[in-house]
């Protein structure tokens, strides 16, 4: 994990509520006791929690942890096995999503959250929509949605449709519509993940202004620094189980992770910081390889054995980068050469069969097939690139996907189960055993740790590195920098759609990729 | 513009050329008499569409609609012709029925998470099949109630015709656009498009709503059944076979979105229109197949689809541009 760029600072936290010991009095929710089980997996072991009125409570653990699960149980979308949950003191029973809202509990999901093709009010109001003589009222709608947004600082075309706005606007929506709704609970569940970071100030200021008003507000994030910043006690689950309620003020970074995770995470910063090795021969060459409109000309070449860094700024070119690289986009200028032999990237399966993988960014939308095993999904990439004519039999398929789930860590029940069943980082895993059981000479990761949590971060950067050492070559594409420098040989910065610096050995450092993006060097000006 | 409407902007300005074309060369075109007789021609079809429209919307897909017109078809003739009852009985009866039926294969739909294709092709089979046990012809109707309604209409300027059965038709359309856009129904039917997942978790009740609008796409092809016995004076077990598919190539040709979330009621009633616009065009001509009806419906059902595609991955490729550069 990053060490701190913007060191916790503990004053930020300013009205904090002083945690007055067994003050049940502001208590709005408890959840006691409480099991779920799926099959033969236990989800959640006998977990509690408790929420107090102007507090913002993080919820952390790692994947699988049971976060979902809880958060689920909560807001009625599951029904839990055992225990019970008191909203102000009377105990409930949500079936449904809609029982728990009138109850007081609002939440905003992390992925799927709003109606992209309906309308800001529709938004806003569906489901309890004002009428009059039995019809819609949609002036009075428009009208207290922009009540309602003006109290967040937005002050938009409320008729438009949701997609044409920003994720930050979305999600301000998003919230809008669960305080509106609830008012005494809100969930946030991974609000900050898309987010750059001026979006999330503002939406930490909103966050402390819902505190003050008496909610209380569940915080769902990866990100520890903001855990500091925002949150005013903590509860971790591990394994599905609770591993303690503490206020923050009683942590630190280091017990936080402790629990979290049960051990440290020293020794992975320690097995990172060792590479410095020359990569050996050179792989490929992208020369004058560019895309109008897409990203400009760049010339690039790839050695086994190394791990170039991509870095920039949301939008810089990154991702159009490694699109082109994978031929998704088709290059209109330049060309490559590998093994000193031109080759032509039409599509995809040209990029594959030259011994590419590429682990998409949105691996939701991009990466993983939801609906199919994990093995199917293991073994989609290679039964493409062998051809279709000879077709795997089950049993070889439950070899090779068994073999990566172990070779991985992959937490599953099963292999046959649904991918879109597992947590984020084990998808993420599953799509890089797909390309590695391909058997690839070069990998494009775009983002591979985001919206995974710090343990299976930790082993996406240990296992990057021990590809390299395995002579493949990896392009990494990640907005964390402390990543970037631990496991790169190399750096290329992009900015403006160009390639605008290359960083080696010493240089490779936090500071100087930064001084890379914003241009303050002078030479680096085209 | 908002890019949602363009596909109903050029529908509704395809429909105006072709008329303004088909007056050119058969003047005879531009008259309310042949508005009239669109109306009164069309009712079944555009009825059926409207509840159509709805079940696309949400992303699903009716295909029991001409087996259901065509079994309340019998159903009514039985009831009038063979036991004696009132012509508004056997209606009342009728549209219970089939409401119940759509709500039935709703209810399968959202409780045993049945794709609606498999559904309603079941319903379709089903309700094709008790049409045909109930009678294997044709049962004509002569109850005077029939005769009456029939004569009735509202004498247009010019000479036209709109019977009542056009006029139902309208206030259908009426009814469908209200529901669709002013009413919490309606607005449920969009989310259930746009993402079911997130409508449930925002609260829609997606169980009462998919039930809601296989009842109402079955009711409406109930009453367009009715209609259709009281244009025939008529009830046949084969009656209206495929119309599922004609009211379909209306929705999608009407601007709406075949994988649900966008659309418009209005747009469903261009759709008919101009199918029945073809289908004038090809009586006046004389000379032409009906068929040629088949093979314009086609032509313009890809057209429509190509340009949804063309409208939406353009309006797709600027918000990513725009996402990009924020």
């Amino acid at each position: 994990m990053p060490t701190d760029f913007r060191p916790a600072d503990p004053g930020s936290v300013g009205n904090r509520q002083p945690e007055t010991s067994g003050a049940d009095a502001n208590v709005v929710l408890v959840a006691k006791g409480i099991v779920k089980t799926f099959g033969n997996h236990t989800a959640l072991d006998n977990v509690e929690l408790a929420l107090h009125a102007g507090e913002v409570h993080a919820l952390l653990g790692e994947n699988g942890a049971g976060k979902s699960t809880l958060i689920k149980i909560i807001t009625g979308a599951y029904t839990p096995d055992h225990g019970e949950i008191s909203v102000d003191g009377v105990q409930v029973h949500f079936t449904t999503p809609q029982q728990a809202q009138s109850a007081g509990i609002g939440t905003v999901y992390q992925e799927v959250n709003l109606l992209p093709n309906m309308t800001v009010i529709d938004n806003l109001f569906i489901g309890r929509q004002p009428r009059r003589y039995g019809l819609v009222d949609r002036r009075k709608m428009a009208r207290e949605a922009h009540r309602i947004l003006s109290q967040y600082g937005l002050d938009i075309d409320v008729h438009a449709e949701l997609s044409t706005f920003s994720v930050a606007v979305q999600q301000i929506i998003a919230i809008a519509r669960a305080v509106e709704l609830s008012g005494k609970v809100l969930i946030l569940d991974e609000p900050t993940a898309s987010l750059d970071r001026t979006e999330v100030e503002k939406l930490f200021e909103i966050v402390r202004r819902l505190k003050a008003r008496g909610l209380a507000i569940v915080f769902i994030t990866h990100f520890l620094d903001q855990v500091f910043e925002l949150s005013d006690r903590v509860t971790v689950l591990r394994n599905g189980r609770l591993v303690g309620s503490e206020t923050i003020g009683d942590l630190d970074r280091t017990s936080l992770v402790r629990m979290m995770l049960g051990k440290d995470l020293a020794f992975v910063h320690a097995e990172l910081a060792a590479d410095d090795t020359e990569p050996s021969s050179p792989l490929m060459h992208f020369r004058d390889f560019g895309r109008s409109g897409s990203v400009n000309p760049f010339d690039l070449t790839v050695h086994r054995g190394e791990v170039i860094g991509v870095a920039g700024l949301l939008g810089s070119g990154r991702t159009e980068m490694a699109r082109l690289m994978f031929g998704i986009d088709t290059a209109d200028q330049g060309a490559l050469n590998i093994d000193g032999e031109k080759i032509s990237l039409r599509a995809p399966q040209d990029a594959v069969s030259q011994g590419f993988g590429f682990c998409p960014e949105d691996r939701k939308v991009d990466g993983i097939f939801g609906d199919l095993s994990v093995r199917e999904n293991i073994i989609i990439a290679m039964q493409a690139k062998l051809g279709w004519l000879q077709a795997l039999n089950r049993d070889e398929q439950m070899e090779i996907a068994e073999h990566f789930i172990e070779a991985l860590d992959i937490r599953t029940a099963s292999a046959d189960l649904p991918v879109k069943l597992l947590s984020g980082g084990n998808q993420q895993k599953v799509i890089l055993a797909r390309w590695l059981a391909t058997d690839p000479r070069f990998l494009i990761l775009d983002e591979p740790t985001r919206g995974i949590d710090v343990g299976a971060h930790a082993e996406i950067v240990r296992m990057i590195s021990r590809l390299r050492e395995d002579g493949l070559a990896l392009i990494v594409i990640s907005s964390e920098l402390d990543e970037i420098v631990s496991y790169s040989s190399r750096v290329v910065v992009m900015r403006d759609r160009s390639l605008v610096a290359e960083l080696r050995g010493a240089e490779i450092n936090p500071s100087s990729i930064v001084r890379a993006i914003a241009a303050q060097d002078a030479e680096a000006a085209e | 513009m908002n890019p949602r409407y363009r596909p109903l902007a050029a529908t509704t300005l395809i429909f105006v050329v072709a008329y303004g074309l088909c007056i050119l060369q058969y003047p005879g075109m531009w008259s309310t008499r042949i508005l009239g007789n669109f109306l009164t021609d069309n009712a079944f079809l555009g009825i059926a569409a409207v509840g159509a429209t709805f079940v696309i919307i949400s992303g699903g897909i009716d295909l029991s609609i001409g087996a259901v017109i065509g079994l309340a078809g019998v159903v009514v003739a039985v009831l009038v012709s063979h036991l004696g009852l009132h012509p508004i009985a056997a209606f009342g009866i009728v549209l219970t029925m089939s409401a119940v039926f759509g709500a039935a294969m709703g209810a399968v739909i959202h409780f045993l998470q049945v794709p609606p294709f498999i559904v309603t092709l079941a319903g379709m089979f089903l309700a094709r099949g008790l049409a045909s046990i109930l009678s294997q012809d044709s049962i004509p109707i002569s109850h005077p109630f029939y005769k009456t309604i029939m004569d009735l209409y509202y004498r247009l300027p010019g000479g036209g015709r709109l019977s009542a059965i056009g006029l139902l038709m309208l206030l259908v359309f009426l009814f469908g656009g209200l529901i669709a856009h002013r009413t919490r129904f309606g607005s449920y039917v969009y989310a259930l498009g746009g993402n079911p997942t997130s409508a449930a978790l925002m609260g829609v009740p997606t169980g009462p709503v998919t039930i809601g609008i296989y009842a109402l796409s079955s009711l409406l092809g109930g009453l367009a059944g009715i209609v259709y016995s009281l244009y025939t004076s008529a009830g046949y077990p084969l009656a209206a076979v495929g119309i599922e598919l004609d009211s379909i190539a209306a929705v999608v040709i009407g601007g709406t979105l075949l994988t649900g979330g966008y659309g418009f009621v209005f747009g469903t009633l261009i759709g008919v229109m101009l199918q029945g616009l073809v289908q004038t065009y090809i009586v006046f001509d004389g000379t032409l197949s009906s068929w040629w009806t088949k093979i314009a419906i086609g032509v313009l059902l890809f057209l429509f689809i190509l340009l949804q595609q063309l409208v939406f991955s353009a309006h797709k490729a600027g918000a990513r541009l725009k996402k990009a550069a924020a």
